[in-house]
């Protein structure tokens, strides 16, 4: 069977739906948060690249070095943000992380 | 050759007396400090209303002498959309006339307050509150528009209430004052629809401007309805008239008014206040002619008056009472007139009747001084030996009050009983056998009380209630004799100089009031419609003819045959008036609770009221405004908040969840508008 831009979409959906479960299915980890949010990027590209590769045009590989730099600092500072919680609360247990309640 | 008065002449005969009060008012009470004392108190109000009187006088000798006029705005109050509202004044014969009257009596009033209040605690607030009210009264005879005769309206109406609860201790005084003003503003409430009529319909307030516009007023229907426009309108006015004057049923205030001083029974609930509707209705004339259904309106209710307040005269034994009822009969004479279209007539009454009436009452006060506060007649009798100078005066008012030959009350009785027997009007019939009945019952009421007080047996010591008195006794200017003695020279010579015109102003003026020029351009008589004036005219022959004419008709008889029944039954055979009384009891208890219309006004129509302001207050204050609206919208808001509080719950998750799930939504949305 010869792989078809639908194929590749998919694959990039897939990965994407993993991560917003891995979002909001994750109570005890806020590493595997920020991984899942790694992984949503991730989906992103690929979906850019397979447009790009299939339609013959190069601005799609272009973009997908914007969203490899945006996520590079993101997550720099997102897990900067884990280290300083990690120090304040002893605990990255996103279930803990309850003080704003209404 | 008319000439113009002078503005500022005109200003000071109001201020004249509105400085006076002010200044007793303010200095010479607790307000103030007590500054002043009671000499200068009463000197300076005298003082104001003196110069009202002299001014008064100078400007009604130029009006009818020279022909003088004013109709001038004064002050600019504010121009709303259109609207005037001014200070201006309007003098001509009909306000030079009545400002003469209401200084006249105002001034006698004063002098006599000296000798009536002598030992009254309030004296100075007293001055300040008559002084006031001579400001108010002027201020509502000069005015040129309706707004100030309404401030002016409004204003004596305060001030009578001041001056009823003036003794604020005692509880009947605070009842009939609450009652007065009440009273008052149900007939305020019409008149303020009037006016508002004419403000929206004429556009202006200014009596000139009405008058003009009158011709097309009186082609307008009021919208919505069959009725004609001016039928509204003079109706509406009316009622202000009927609260103010006193008429049925709108009349319950003024006995009960009796609880304040005399003078200001004299003043207020005899002169001047109550003369103030029958004043405005002359002074719109020209409207109240363009409506037979209202002038049929206006003659019913004074007939009413005239005669059912003159059979409760009948019965009274407070002194004061009996002159009360009859100030609302004779008040009722001169309504019948104006329904008549005898405006001049309703007018001319209006002046000779306030002077014999505020004589009676000055003379009914200073037998009351002399009495030591005891009102009641069946206790008195035999007064003209002690008392000479009260007695002639009283038996002048009485005679010109029951419409004597030669006396003014003759004068201007007759006129309006012949005025109302030439008048069309369908309600002329009835009100011709009210004016005529009541000639008699006036004659037998009047020389009820002359002869129970003035001759007769002493009945001094029977009195069961000789211990009491109303108020701080002047036990010691008389020592223990129980024998009255006559007034100090305050109270009598207001007496006198008040039965001089009581005797002579009718046989004097009736010529040039009535049938000469003096209302002319003033009073405006549509005479083909209602010819009533024009008969009188042609059938008047002078002053001493009428008298001589009068000798032979109707009136004098039935006057007559009332002094000769009063004569009988109280003077000659006593047992008689109980015989009556057992004999016709139901009719006697009839008028013993005034046709029961007190009754009705206290226990239905005022309990209903405070009903209604209870159940507004508890069903609509506080359970729909305070607990609906003020409480429910927050204890909605709070369950609200309570419901919405469970999306907030804090874990990060959750508001990622919510923000991945609202960018598919949109998504979804877009792509489908793009479809």
């Amino acid at each position: 069977m010869t792989l078809t831009l639908g194929h590749y979409l998919t694959l990039g959906a897939m990965l994407f739906a993993i991560a917003v479960v891995g979002i909001f299915l994750n109570r005890k980890n806020l590493i595997v948060l920020l991984m899942a949010i790694e992984l949503m990027l991730l989906a992103v590209n690929m979906n850019f690249v397979a447009f790009s590769s299939y339609l013959g045009d190069m601005h799609g590989q272009v973009f997908v070095f914007f969203i490899l730099t945006v996520a590079a600092a993101e997550s720099a500072i997102g897990l900067a943000i884990l280290v300083l919680l990690f120090r304040n609360k002893t605990s990255i247990n996103a279930e803990d992380l309850n003080t704003l309640k209404g | 050759m008319s000439q113009t008065l002078s503005a500022s002449t005109l200003l000071a005969v109001p201020l004249a007396p509105l400085a006076g009060s002010a200044l007793a008012g303010l200095f010479g009470t607790a307000f103030g400090g007590n500054w002043i004392g009671r000499r200068l108190a009463h000197t300076l109000t005298i003082l104001g209303v003196f110069v009202a009187f002299v001014l008064s006088a100078l400007t009604l000798y130029s009006v009818a002498v020279h022909g003088a006029r004013f109709n001038e705005t004064i002050y600019t109050w504010m121009v709303v959309g259109g609207l005037k509202m001014e200070v201006g004044f309007l003098v001509d014969s009909l306000t030079a006339m009545m400002m003469v009257v209401v200084t006249f009596v105002s001034l006698m009033v004063h002098i006599y307050t000296i000798g009536y209040m002598e030992e009254d605690d309030g004296y100075n607030r007293f001055f300040s509150y008559i002084s006031l009210f001579t400001f108010s009264m002027l201020m509502l005879v000069m005015s040129n528009n309706l707004l100030q005769l309404f401030f002016g309206w409004e204003a004596v109406g305060l001030v009578s209430y001041l001056l009823i609860g003036f003794w604020f201790n005692k509880p009947t005084a605070i009842f009939a004052n609450m009652k007065a003003f009440l009273v008052n503003r149900v007939g305020d409430f019409g008149f303020i629809l009037g006016i508002g009529l004419i403000a929206a319909y004429a556009g202006t307030l200014n009596y000139g401007e009405i008058f003009a516009k009158s011709a097309e007023l009186g082609g307008l229907g009021f919208p919505g309805t069959d009725w004609m426009l001016i039928t509204v309108i003079c109706i509406c006015l009316f009622i202000g008239a009927m609260g103010k004057s006193a008429q049925f049923p709108l009349h319950v205030w003024l006995p009960d008014s009796m609880e304040g001083p005399t003078p200001i029974s004299a003043l207020i609930h005899a002169a001047t206040m109550v003369t103030a509707g029958i004043f405005m209705v002359s002074r719109m004339s020209p409207l109240f002619e363009l409506s037979d259904t209202a002038l049929n309106f206006i003659l019913v209710i004074g007939a009413i008056t005239a005669l059912f307040m003159g059979f409760l005269g009948i019965i009274q034994n407070d002194i004061k009472r009996v002159v009360a009822y009859s100030t609302l009969s004779q008040l009722g004479y001169m309504t019948v007139a104006l329904g008549a279209s005898a405006y001049s007539v309703a007018v001319f009454h209006l002046m000779t009747h306030a002077f014999f009436k505020a004589l009676l009452f000055l003379g009914a006060g200073s037998v009351i001084m002399g009495m030591h506060h005891n009102q009641d007649i069946r206790w008195m009798g035999g007064v003209r030996k002690y008392m000479p100078i009260t007695w002639i005066t009283s038996l002048l008012g009485s005679l010109a009050l029951i419409g004597t030959p030669l006396f003014s009350g003759f004068y201007s009785k007759d006129s309006i009983i012949e005025a109302v027997h030439e008048s069309h009007l369908p309600a002329a019939g009835f009100a011709h056998f009210a004016v005529l009945a009541g000639v008699f019952i006036t004659a037998f009421y009047s020389f009820r009380m002359y002869f129970l007080v003035f001759h007769g047996k002493e009945r001094y010591d029977q009195n069961p209630d000789a211990h009491h008195h109303a108020h701080d006794d002047h036990h010691h200017g008389h020592g223990h004799d129980d024998k009255p003695h006559e007034s100090p020279w305050v109270v009598t010579v207001p007496l006198v100089l008040l039965a001089i015109p009581s005797v002579v102003v009718g046989f004097l003026f009736i010529q040039p009031m009535l049938f000469g020029d003096f209302f002319k351009d003033v009073i405006f008589v549509d005479a083909a419609k209602h010819h009533a004036m024009a008969e009188l005219a042609q059938a008047f022959h002078g002053p001493v003819a009428m008298a001589l004419h009068g000798l032979q008709t109707a009136p004098f008889w039935l006057a007559l045959a009332g002094v000769v029944a009063a004569y009988y039954m109280y003077m000659v055979n006593p047992a008689l008036p109980a015989a009556i009384k057992r004999a016709a009891q139901p009719i006697y208890t009839l008028l013993e609770n005034k046709y029961y219309l007190d009754w009705i006004n206290e226990n239905i129509i005022a309990r209903s009221a405070r009903a209604l302001g209870v159940g507004l207050w508890k069903g609509g204050d506080q359970a729909i405004i305070d607990g609906a609206v003020v409480n429910g919208s927050w204890k909605l808001v709070g369950w609200f908040a309570g419901i919405v509080r469970w999306v907030q719950s804090g874990y990060i998750f959750h508001y990622a969840l919510v923000m991945i799930l609202g960018v598919f939504g949109l998504m979804t949305y877009f792509v489908w508008l793009n479809k």
